[in-house]
């Protein structure tokens, strides 16, 4: 069976002040009729552009290539109307802030009918009814009195679960939920990410999740795909992914992240930063900061290669990674 | 009975929230304090007016009476009794606040009319002129505006802001005179000042704004020659205001278009014209409302070259020959209800933001 989301070999460039600049290079995924795909990467890795550019949401100016199918449907060709009917009802999104994304000035039963009236073409009543039940459905206590709430009289983690109704509302296929845990506290986390999973699971609803939280990505998804500057260097199942890395970049993001009772001495921080987009050097662009480069790195990047079941790996070196036991 | 052991319902405790003071609804308070700083203010503009006026190099006497008159020393000082300017200022003043406290706003001592019957006759005309300003201003306004935002940068944008420009940097009494010379002296479309033409007679008097009372009367003939008289004016000014709004509607609009919820509302699949109308007008209209509410107060205040212009009898033209006459009992009228529109639509405006942003909203 098809992929729900098959996305081969997306490249994004974007108008930059002295010139385009490359932001997304040679991204291919897919994500499956109720899968849990997790996506991480360290901040301005190209994440949150895979989702801008899954919605048509790039700012003008920006020029793609490569192929996006989403159920049968070409992406990258839509015109205007079809990317109206694609957004919302065939792909939703659910964003990182959830104060910055629910409109201050509209009712929250406003802002969850909205689109169910445009994408079902349900009477008011009707979107009423279900805007009810999705609200009681993420475990908004008071559903009708919520309906007619502004997003303010909202605590963080209620107006995020009602961001996440609101992305549900017209009955999409595939959820993107870009960090929509990141700006909530720990224990409101927990209850976000549980309420996705159980909504994938009694809906069959497709999810990509964006973050760049490695325990988020082990305790969700199936599989991952890990991001730096702009591509993809490794993807596999997510357990496989994380207690055996095979690219030094993603054994390097485990060693930077603290668990259990570890001594903040023994975390190792990746040397120096991911490089601005333009500047990526030749070759592999984690080089510069990787420990096992070799001059045959900065030669050419390294296309995205098998590394056995179901994984892939961008990296000529392929070391052998030792990785701290969780 | 149970309902005395736990001092619950009937008679007792109706009487009990009869003695109690009820604790009034925030909306009244609120009003309550505003009315009272605006009367503080009013006090202040009296007091300010009153100094202000006889700070001025410049003698009420000098201005008012002929020369023949002042060369009459019993005239001078009839005059002087007659107005009380042979009393201390301080006496003058508290007899002139003894008056306003029984609305009595003195007379005027160019016209010879009660100042409050001069404000009743000049307002109206100002106010014809400000409302149809003011709506056809908000409507284009805004719409441009937005228009500019949306487009930011591309031509359109470009277009909308060298208008702009174009339209604060252009002095009124030109566009007027430009306005002028093209609709009326060239077209011959439009009447060239006055508020009715030679042969019509006011319509009774309602409001005091001859297309109202004229369309309230049934006389369809003088509604329609006094429109053709706003039509001028109305133009200049409003292509003003519009140049004035455009700016501040476009920044504001620019700013909310960043903003995660109108990328939200896109991603939600909502058709252009929704996200623009709900999403985008509703966010961008606080700051609007602000300017706005100052240029329509502007324009109720009256404007002295626009109306001078067009011999159109409003505010603006009574306060100028006020004040060329040193004539403090007109300067103080028109001071104080100017301070008093100032003050109601910035009251206005406070309301509306509440009604807007939820947030704003009174406790």
């Amino acid at each position: 069976m098809a992929p729900l989301l098959d996305v081969d070999s997306l490249a994004v460039t974007l108008p930059g002040p002295r010139g385009p600049l490359p932001i997304l290079h040679d991204v291919s995924l897919t994500v499956d009729e109720g899968e849990l795909v997790g996506i991480a990467g360290e901040s301005g890795c190209g994440k949150s552009l895979t989702a801008q550019t899954l919605l048509g949401l790039l700012p003008p100016g920006a020029a793609v290539t490569g192929s996006a199918r989403f159920a049968g449907t070409d992406l990258l060709g839509l015109d205007h109307r079809g990317w109206q009917r694609v957004r919302g009802a065939g792909i939703a999104m659910v964003f990182q802030d959830p104060t910055a994304a629910l409109h201050p000035m509209l009712t929250i039963g406003r802002q969850l009918t909205e689109h169910m009236r445009v994408h079902l073409r349900m009477d008011r009543r009707a979107a009423n009814r279900r805007a009810v039940e999705l609200l009681d459905q993420v475990r908004i206590p008071d559903p009708e009195r919520a309906m007619r709430s502004y997003p303010h009289q909202f605590s963080g983690g209620m107006r995020q679960r009602a961001a996440i109704a609101i992305a549900l509302a017209a009955r999409p296929r595939l959820l993107i939920a870009d960090e929509p845990t990141t700006a909530l506290d720990v224990t409101v986390q927990a209850g976000i990410l549980a309420l996705l999973d159980r909504l994938r699971a009694e809906t069959g609803l497709a999810v990509a999740f964006i973050t760049h939280d490695l325990g988020v990505l082990s305790a969700l998804t199936t599989r991952g795909y890990i991001f730096y500057a702009g591509r993809v260097v490794e993807t596999g199942p997510t357990g496989a992914l994380l207690t055996a890395p095979t690219h030094p970049y993603t054994a390097a993001l485990l060693g930077a992240r603290p668990h259990g009772t570890q001594a903040v001495g023994t975390l190792r921080p990746i040397p120096g930063g991911p490089p601005a987009p333009g500047e990526a050097p030749p070759g592999c662009p984690f080089q510069p900061r990787c420990g096992y480069a070799q001059p045959s790195c900065s030669t050419a990047p390294p296309p995205l290669a098998p590394a056995g079941a179901d994984r892939s790996v961008a990296c000529g070196v392929r070391p052998h990674l030792e990785v701290a036991a969780p | 009975m149970t309902t005395v052991h736990n001092g619950e319902p009937g008679a007792v405790s109706t009487t009990a929230s009869r003695l109690r003071p009820r604790r009034a609804h925030p909306l009244l308070v609120f009003l309550a304090k505003r009315l009272a700083i605006t009367a503080g203010l009013l006090l202040g503009v009296t007091v300010v007016t009153f100094g202000l006026v006889n700070v001025v190099p410049g003698d009420p006497v000098t201005a008012n009476l002929s020369d023949q008159a002042l060369n009459d020393p019993a005239t001078v000082a009839a005059f002087r009794e007659k107005w009380g300017l042979d009393q201390p200022l301080w006496a003058q003043y508290l007899h002139y606040l003894g008056n306003l406290l029984h609305g009595d706003l003195g007379i005027s001592q160019q016209t010879g009319r009660s100042v409050l019957d001069d404000l009743v006759r000049y307002v109206p005309a100002t106010m014809e002129l400000a409302i149809p300003t003011m709506v056809l201003a908000l409507l284009i306004g805004t719409g441009i505006g937005m228009l500019a935002a949306v487009r930011n940068g591309r031509f359109t944008d470009q277009l909308v802001r060298v208008g702009s420009l174009l339209g604060l940097s252009t002095p009124p009494f030109w566009l007027s005179l430009v306005v002028l010379y093209v609709f009326f002296y060239q077209l011959g479309l439009a009447p060239s000042g006055g508020r009715l033409s030679t042969g019509f007679s006011p319509p009774p008097t309602v409001t005091g704004m001859y297309t109202v009372d004229a369309a309230l009367a049934g006389q369809w003939d003088v509604a329609w020659d006094a429109a053709q008289h706003l039509a001028l004016p109305v133009l200049v000014l409003t292509s003003l205001t519009v140049a004035l709004l455009v700016r501040f509607v476009r920044s504001a609009m620019l700013e909310v278009l960043q903003q995660d919820y109108i990328r939200a509302a896109y991603a939600k699949g909502l058709p252009t014209r929704v996200v623009l109308r709900r999403h985008l007008l509703r966010a961008g209209l606080v700051p609007v409302v602000t300017v706005s509410g100052l240029a329509f107060a502007s324009l109720l205040s009256g404007t002295v070259l626009v109306e001078s212009i067009f011999g159109w009898p409003g505010l603006g033209q009574y306060a100028y020959r006020s004040a060329t006459a040193l004539d403090l009992p007109s300067i103080l009228g028109v001071s104080l209800f100017v301070a008093l529109v100032y003050t109601l639509v910035n009251l206005t405006v406070d309301l509306l933001y509440g009604l807007i942003d939820p947030r704003i909203r009174l406790s």
